[in-house]
């Protein structure tokens, strides 16, 4: 049996698996990190 | 004396004697060891010290083993072409189990020393694992069908690591299923505890029962029975993936200690408004 398909469908998996955990961490720590910074300069001000 | 801390967002931290001490003026005892990283103020520093280099590191090696296992590495005798998908499929199974295994770490240090780091990690792992868990079945899955003619059998292996799988979504469930988070921490650690003895059993399956999953190819008690042209692009991809799943773990988990840190400030400003 032709093993291309099957090897072409495990890396694309794998790249959509590793890639959205990456993009979720990054887009989650960024956003994470801009609002404590909000947070804590608003109670500088005040 | 076992250190115990308290939740985010007080600045008291410490056990009733660590309170008496600080009435009675005496400078407080300071958590030794790894316990120092349960401030979190000390982890995020350590965090975005080291969180860069072993993500920029894991992506680099994991590139490079899977490109070596997939353009260099030759083929195996009797699997064919189908051998360059245990390039995915091997680290992903070793870094679900050992994600469970740090799971199990988690659970001990948050029911004996009440670490809210170790909650906080737990929560963060879960996911990570489970994605490395369903990665494994999905290319397990898709290297069986050329290898064995067939994309699932209810073999030992293939089964005790399902059952990982869904190990890792009961603690998931579990541990955001309580209003109350202690609770939540509490009874997935216990989940976590009991689940680990799924880890022998995956690791020992191939031996203990007669599967269609082949024998252990690599030990720690004895040479690899894999060619060196096989091995070196696994090892890469697997110090890779290790080196990635273990950035994600640290840059969700400051992500997570952010978020505490925002509710505690804005909380700390509706009180004293």
């Amino acid at each position: 049996m032709n093993a291309l398909p099957f090897i072409v469908a495990s890396y694309t998996v794998a790249a959509v698996v590793v890639g959205w955990l990456c993009v979720d961490t990054l887009l989650r720590l960024r956003k994470a990190r801009r609002r404590l910074a909000a947070a804590e300069s608003g109670r500088a001000r005040r | 004396m076992l250190p115990c801390f308290k939740p985010f967002g007080l600045q008291t931290t410490g056990s009733l004697l660590y309170r008496t001490a600080v009435d009675a003026t005496v400078s407080p005892p300071r958590p030794r060891g790894w316990h120092r990283f349960a401030n979190p103020g000390q982890f995020l520093r350590l965090a975005a010290r080291v969180t860069p280099p072993v993500a920029w590191a894991g992506g680099i090696l994991t590139a490079v083993g899977l490109f070596w296992g997939l353009f260099i590495a030759p083929a195996d005798w009797q699997q064919g072409n189908a051998v360059r998908i245990m390039y995915l499929h091997v680290p992903s199974a070793w870094l679900a189990s050992a994600g469970y295994m740090a799971l199990a770490a988690c659970a001990v240090a948050s029911l004996v020393w009440r670490h809210p780091l170790a909650d906080l990690a737990a929560v963060e792992i879960g996911p990570v694992g489970a994605a490395f868990a369903a990665l494994c079945l999905v290319t397990g899955s898709l290297w069986g069908r050329p290898t064995w003619g067939t994309y699932w059998v209810w073999d030992a292996r293939l089964t005790s690591m399902l059952v990982l799988f869904f190990l890792y979504l009961g603690h998931i469930a579990l541990i955001r299923a309580f209003d109350d988070p202690q609770r939540g921490y509490r009874a997935a650690s216990i989940l976590a505890l009991i689940g680990v003895v799924d880890l022998p059993i995956i690791h020992f399956s191939v031996q203990w029962w007669n599967t269609l999953h082949q024998g252990n190819s690599i030990s720690l008690t004895s040479a690899p029975k894999m060619y060196i042209g096989m091995l070196a692009p696994l090892m890469v991809s697997a110090l890779g993936f290790t080196l990635l799943f273990a950035a994600l773990v640290l840059a969700r988990l400051s992500a997570a200690v952010m978020e505490r840190r925002t509710r505690a400030v804005l909380l700390a400003e509706v009180r004293s408004a």
